[in-house]
């Protein structure tokens, strides 16, 4: 297929970058059941939702490409990538589980190796999102200077873990580049609470946002709502955004407020009311 | 040598004359061709080939004056260069007569001609040579042969001189003024119908400030343009300050008409007396687009000057033609820049430089904090009496945090409770010139081979190969922080684009 004529590419191809988050304090805190999400989805079987949807991507159309990420707490790297593993032909589809367990499992283990030192006890360290939707806007640069023929590429977050308040900036820096190269963030929350960072994402450059309702049906959401290319999105009726919430975090105590101080002259916020700006001092 | 052979046009009186002759025809042949390159018609004519052999004899050299009257080009931008020369058309034979009088475009031609060629053919040497300056992609080798420059190596290097200007130690600490309050005033005097910018330096300016001005809102969210426009001697408020870009442009578009003298005075007195209104916080500035070359004003300028000064207002001037006095001690009285394009591509490039904000002068910002709300978007079906509109709404507005009222736009005051409404991404959109990421460090590719196996051998960000030519590693940066590498796009990309250093934000910040 690799003289594939240009017509195809004018169809609805894709890059789908997917950015899966694989923050160990989320997913072990199921371990002592509750109602925690990851006490009725463990990793596992949140992997074996999500690898379906990664092959029915690469099956819908033989020009899709598949990039994963994962969002790990102290690192964020490239598992996977469909267009530089030569797995093509029959036997694709087994080969790219195999090859994202084995990844995915470095991956962790090197995860773990980088944030030796005191571990912290808190219950939630947020995932490095900023991180990973850096790379994710980096490699989608390297597909648009590719040539003038391209799929279209888009990002898909799996996030599971709270914000972290402390990218805020890194994050919205990472929204408005996307934004400018019209690349929509989808974003699929598995976790507890609503992801302010997300839904602003996907409402700024254009994207689904969608916080699951039901945890079990998860590769049927992501194959009814995420799978569908840009083109044919205009046909669906997809979920629509239940409210932005544009609070911003203050730069003093990384808190998410909804009133504030704003310095006249770099704009930082704060939460309380001081003599003078601490950035610009 | 003897023997007549040539062509009437370009043949030496010698050898009409049938007389010996040598190598210096040839001279004379190339001298008749550098007269037609520079005239479009040949210098010796006549009705019949007898006729062009007498003149040519009698070395009746002709030099008419409505060509080369209005060959002689006094301004530099629109002088043409040989290779426009080429696309003259030369078809109208020995009467040819100059294809253009003055400074109008030709819209008397045949009107399947017209359609044929669409309005750049027709004047091939008119054409925009500026944009494909065809002896700029070459460079000459070691060797003395001709080869096209290696452009990515060449852009890079010209990013990163802006890169280090940008990030000089001086410049990082100076605070940057924000919330702007810019009057754009356009000089639409007499002198900007001059065709030395095609079509005109008017329409060239208007599409220069359009995209100035949506450059200019997206990197500065929260400040205001006015536009002010100045013919007959006389300045007018064509929009008054305000944050929408859209506006502000049908306004401009719709009026472009040009006549009578320009005056700065009568520019700067009225920009002087919106700004001066505006809050203490906010900074002032007025950028002047100047195309005229004096100025007609009804008092002493010098005095408005000084009124600028104090009033602490900004003022930039780009001129289109030539340096003038009064508008160098303008600017530097009040602390603006003063540039001269060259030609439209360096007009935009001066305009926009113009567009990220500028290093506040302490005493010009008055910092204080301002209070203000981050709004909750409303859910689509939701039903909500909106308070700027005072009437019931479904879905979208936002929600004020202290008074819960409805409002439909951001940024905006509450109507009930006076706070000041924006939205996080209004704000952080300006962030990047807060925390701009630090400039990579170039890796020399010396290194020995066992050294270089050790480092990276693909992007980190993009993950592409930085191995090019079998062992060499082709030229890449890394970052000083996270001591990542990158490939030369990446590094482009993250600077001016993603203002984030993938490498740092994967990593867990240790202090923290």
């Amino acid at each position: 297929m690799s003289s594939a004529p240009s017509k195809l590419y004018a169809d609805d191809v894709s890059l789908v970058v997917v950015l899966l988050d694989v923050n160990p304090f989320f997913w072990a805190a199921g371990a002592s059941g509750g109602n925690h999400p990851a006490a009725t989805l463990p990793f596992s079987k949140f992997l074996k939702h999500v690898i379906p949807f990664l092959n029915s991507l690469l099956l819908l159309n033989q020009l899709n490409r598949v990039v994963l990420i994962a969002t790990g707490t102290n690192s964020c790297g490239y598992i996977y990538d469909s267009g530089s593993s030569g797995s093509e032909g029959n036997n694709r589809v087994p080969k790219v589980y195999s090859e994202i367990l084995r990844n995915l499992a470095e991956f962790v283990e090197n995860d773990r190796k980088v944030g030796r030192g005191p571990e912290r006890v808190a219950s939630s360290v947020p995932s490095l999102l900023s991180g990973s939707l850096s790379l994710a806007l980096c490699y989608i640069q390297r597909v648009f200077r590719s040539g003038p023929i391209h799929p279209q590429p888009r990002i898909l977050c799996l996030q599971a873990s709270p914000d972290g308040p402390e990218q805020y900036v890194a994050v919205m820096n990472a929204i408005f580049s996307a934004q400018r190269s019209m690349v929509p963030i989808d974003s699929c929350v598995v976790g507890v609470y609503h992801s302010a960072f997300l839904q602003q994402a996907s409402y700024i450059t254009g994207g689904v946002y969608l916080k699951l309702p039901q945890l079990d049906g998860l590769c049927q959401y992501l194959l009814a709502i995420f799978a569908s290319g840009l083109q044919s999105r205009s046909f669906l009726q997809l979920p629509k955004p239940a409210g932005v919430d544009f609070r911003a975090s203050c730069f003093c105590h990384k808190k998410t407020i909804d009133m504030g101080y704003v310095c006249s002259v770099c704009l930082s916020i704060f939460c309380k009311h001081h003599r003078r700006c601490s950035t610009c001092g | 040598m003897r023997g007549f052979l040539g062509t009437p046009y370009y043949v030496a009186p010698e050898v009409v004359a049938g007389r010996e002759y040598g190598e210096k025809v040839d001279i004379w042949s190339a001298g008749v061709i550098l007269y037609i390159m520079l005239a479009g018609i040949p210098p010796f004519h006549g009705e019949s080939v007898a006729e062009i052999f007498e003149a040519v004899l009698r070395g009746n050299l002709r030099f008419p004056a409505r060509i080369f009257a209005c060959r002689l080009v006094h301004l530099h931008q629109s002088r043409v260069v040989a290779r426009g020369q080429f696309f003259f058309p030369m078809n109208q034979g020995g009467g040819g007569v100059a294809r253009r009088d003055g400074g109008e475009p030709r819209e008397d031609e045949d009107e399947d001609d017209e359609e044929e060629n669409s309005d750049r053919g027709l004047e091939a040497w008119r054409t925009d040579y500026a944009d494909e300056r065809s002896w700029e992609v070459l460079q000459e080798d070691e060797s003395g042969l001709l080869r096209p420059i290696d452009t990515k190596t060449l852009v890079h290097a010209q990013y990163r001189r802006r890169l280090l200007q940008r990030s000089t130690p001086a410049a990082s600490r100076i605070q940057k003024g924000l919330i702007r309050y810019l009057y754009v005033v356009i000089d639409l005097s007499r002198a900007a119908s001059e065709t030395d910018y095609y079509p005109s330096r008017m329409v060239v300016v208007a599409k220069c400030v359009e995209a100035f001005i949506r450059e200019f809102f997206d990197q500065n969210p929260l400040s205001h343009i006015g536009i002010v426009t100045v013919k007959d001697g006389v300045s007018q408020c064509l929009t008054e300050l305000g944050g929408s870009p859209d506006s502000q442009i049908k306004a401009l578009m719709g009026k472009l008409e040009c006549s009578g003298d320009s005056s700065l005075q009568n520019a700067l007195d009225l920009a002087h007396g919106y700004l001066t209104q505006i809050p203490s916080y906010g900074h002032r500035e007025v950028l002047i687009l100047y195309s005229a070359l004096n100025t007609c004003d009804p008092g002493d300028i010098m005095e408005t000057v000084n009124m600028c000064k104090k009033a602490k207002i900004r003022c930039s001037v780009v001129g289109l033609s030539a340096e003038i006095y009064i508008c160098k001690y303008l600017c530097e009285e009040t602390g603006g820049l003063y540039t001269v394009a060259l030609d439209e591509s360096h007009l935009k490039e001066l305009l926009l430089e113009h567009a990220p904000p500028p290093p506040a002068i302490a005493e010009y910002a008055v910092a204080n904090l301002i209070k203000m709300g981050f709004p909750q978007r409303g859910a689509e079906g939701a039903i909500a009496i909106c308070s700027c509109h005072k009437e019931a709404k479904v879905g979208g507005g936002y929600t004020c945090p202290r008074c819960k009222a409805r409002v439909c736009d951001l940024p905006m005051e509450c109507q009930i409770c006076g706070l000041t409404l924006i939205s996080s991404p209004h704000l952080a959109r300006s962030y990047h010139h807060l925390f701009p990421v630090a400039p990579f460090d170039e890796l020399s590719h010396t290194l020995p081979f066992r050294l270089q196996q050790k480092l990276p051998q693909t992007c980190f960000g993009c993950r592409q190969s930085l191995i090019s030519h079998g062992t060499k590693t082709s030229p890449h940066v890394c970052c000083p922080k996270c001591r990542q590498h990158f490939c030369l796009d990446c590094d482009i990309y993250i600077h001016e684009s993603l203002h984030n250093c993938p490498g740092c934000e994967s990593r867990r910040q240790q202090a923290t």
